[in-house]
């Protein structure tokens, strides 16, 4: 005896479906209309998509996700292959069922994020599988609206057409990755980070340093890169040295201020402590002061992470051999191939994404202790 | 008070001042005292008497502005720099990145012992505070009453004769408190260290105390030193006899003096 309990999702997919449903039905056999109208797949998609927004009410949470993301996915393949060929012929059936698609994947990831998983291994799973779902649906509409709505490819181009690039043009990226990433982001964030470190140490030590440094490298992270960057290729050259510097320069400051804010983060009572122990100074630096500092230490490596990537990268805008990240985005949007921009900047994004995420790994592992990190 | 003993502290005249935005505060002023071994003394008073300005001198943690002041018949600095005191704070302050066995190894490690003295002593002093079993543990994952527990076995793993203890317990639930108590009163006859104990609670002083030094505030001084006649010997009902609650009324009498200027 229990009614049926309809989210809104699927019931506002179900009155989006209805005006392509009516128009399918009414036009059976008619040649030359439109996607979803034309064929068979138009139809397979419109039923699709019908199927759970008429279902979902009535059945158990987890398999009303599993409908959801079986059939919102398959009319999302069906509108994408039904386009093709067609770009820019998109009427409002096409565009109503690509919403009511999004709207059942909506359901499915909502439904997701509701469950409390027991075992690790399903909350593990559900962690990768609810973002992966969202990405997923950012690039179908993507893809659905450059191509339903005919968009120039100087515009945007689909992520298919970048995803193509990218597979046709992996020795080029790999190489730019190499100089860009291994070569100039690596050093000069090991370099700036390291120095970084080691001069905030001596600031803390040494007080003339602390009064007269500190305010000076407060102007040095306010210089502007765009500045900087030609003056260090007159300096460093054209190779990867030049963008290094600027990589310094970026990341030096970030680990500074966090390291001096973090030795100053020990409690005082922590520090009497040390001191009825007749600690030294170093004694008390290592194994107090750094532990402490450690998640400040951290924030400014994640920081850097980023950082390190944006500098190098316009770095090479400056002057460069004709290898680089930076010097590929600048020459192909100077040829149009709009295409080879956004695979750089995919590829970039994916690069900066990894290096984060390492910092981070790291992070997690070393400041255990944390509240932030051990969740109370 | 066992007048025989040599002084493990001495103070005389000892004053301290704080240079302030409003003016000087004068936290301790013509301050005399003199501990022998063996003794448990607690400080009490109301805040801002200066009891926990007095163990940070002893401790060699605040200066003297004025007077002098004798840690094993040597300066409050090269007492503290020979490690002559275990000192326990109003909160654990343990390491949280260190597990209790690590933590109770600080002051070892520092003293640069060897690992297998530095794991003996450990192994020692957690036995001496209960806590046999919880070495591989973090300080997050204890009671606060543990927590506690462990600081002292800290205070206690390098084997300092003096024990300055700062309201060690004043964050703790009654229940607790009463516990960690009687743990310390059987350490104490165990192990014959002097205890320094700062403290705000009348039963608690009573209870624990050989002698008690009463202070007051403004400028903080000591106004009474009164000596227990309760037996070594301290069962927890103690505190219900007559003869405590003498004592305590006592330390209430003393308190109110030292007040009574006060409006």
């Amino acid at each position: 005896m229990k009614a049926p309990m309809y989210s809104w999702q699927a019931s506002l997919a179900f009155l989006l479906v209805i005006f392509p449903i009516v128009v399918f039905v009414t036009n059976v056999g008619v040649p030359g209309l439109a996607w979803p109208y034309s064929g068979f797949s138009g139809g397979l998609a419109i039923a699709l998509v019908t199927l759970p927004a008429w279902f979902s009410g009535r059945l158990l949470k987890l398999w009303e996700a599993a409908l959801c993301f079986v059939c919102a996915h398959g009319a999302a393949v069906l509108l994408l292959g039904g386009i093709r060929g067609h770009e820019g012929t998109a009427g409002p059936g096409y565009y109503l069922v690509l919403a009511s698609a999004w709207l059942l994947a909506w359901r499915c990831v909502a439904i997701l994020s509701e469950q409390r998983p027991l075992s690790r291994l399903a909350s593990t799973a559900l962690r990768l599988i609810i973002p992966a779902i969202f990405g997923a649906w950012i690039l179908i509409i993507w893809e659905a609206v450059t191509r339903g709505a005919g968009i120039p490819f100087i515009l945007l181009p689909p992520p298919s057409a970048i995803g193509a690039r990218i597979a046709s043009s992996l020795p080029v990226l790999g190489a730019d990755v190499r100089q860009t990433i291994f070569k100039a982001v690596i050093f000069g964030y090991v370099v700036g980070s390291g120095t970084g470190f080691l001069v905030a140490i001596a600031a803390d030590r040494v007080p003339f340093l602390r009064r007269g440094l500190l305010p000076i490298g407060n102007m040095v992270s306010a210089l502007p890169i765009i500045g900087v960057a030609p003056i260090m290729v007159m300096w460093f050259g054209f190779d990867w040295q030049s963008k290094a510097a600027v990589v310094i320069i970026m990341t030096f400051f970030p680990m500074l201020v966090n390291t001096v804010a973090g030795l100053a983060a020990s409690g005082h009572m922590e520090r009497d402590l040390m001191r009825t122990y007749a600690s030294g100074y170093w004694q008390t630096l290592l194994k107090l002061r750094l532990p402490a500092a450690a998640p400040f230490i951290f924030n400014a490596l994640k920081i850097n992470s980023t950082l390190a990537l944006i500098g190098a990268i316009v770095a090479e805008f400056f002057g460069t051999p004709v290898v680089g990240m930076g010097f590929r985005i600048s020459t192909e949007v100077g040829r149009m191939n709009i295409d080879m921009v956004w695979a750089e900047i995919a590829v970039a994004a994916l690069a900066g994404s990894v290096f984060y995420g390492v910092v981070a790994l790291v992070e997690r592992a070393v400041t255990f202790w944390h509240p932030s990190v051990r969740g109370g | 008070m066992t007048g025989t003993s040599p002084a493990v502290v001495a103070a005389s005249k000892l004053g301290l001042t704080f240079q302030t935005n409003d003016g000087p505060v004068q936290a301790l002023s013509n301050v005399d005292l003199t501990i022998g071994k063996g003794e448990f003394v607690s400080f009490i008073g109301p805040s801002g008497c200066g009891k926990t300005t007095l163990l940070r001198v002893i401790a060699d943690l605040e200066k003297p502005t004025s007077g002098t002041i004798s840690v094993n018949g040597m300066t409050a600095e090269q007492a503290r720099e020979k490690r002559a005191y275990g000192y326990v704070f109003q909160a654990a302050a343990l390491f949280p990145w260190r597990t209790i066995e690590r933590n109770v190894g600080l002051p070892l490690e520092i003293m640069g012992l060897s690992k297998a003295e530095q794991a003996q002593r450990i192994k020692r002093t957690l036995d001496l505070v209960n806590l046999r079993g919880f070495e591989k543990k973090y300080p997050w994952q204890l009671s606060g009453g543990m927590q506690q527990r462990a600081s002292i076995a800290r205070a206690l793993a390098f084997d300092a004769d003096l024990l300055l203890m700062d309201e060690p317990f004043g964050a703790l639930d009654e229940i607790v408190r009463d516990h960690l108590n009687e743990q310390l009163l059987e350490l104490w006859g165990r192990t014959n260290k002097t205890i320094c104990f700062v403290t705000h609670s009348i039963p608690e002083a009573v209870y624990l105390s050989t002698r008690i030094v009463v202070m007051s505030p403004r400028p903080g001084r000591v106004s009474d030193i009164i000596e227990s006649t309760l037996p070594k010997q301290r069962p927890l009902d103690i505190r219900e006899t007559p003869e405590f609650l003498a004592i305590a009324a006592r330390v209430r009498d003393g308190l109110r003096a030292g007040h009574s200027y006060d409006d």
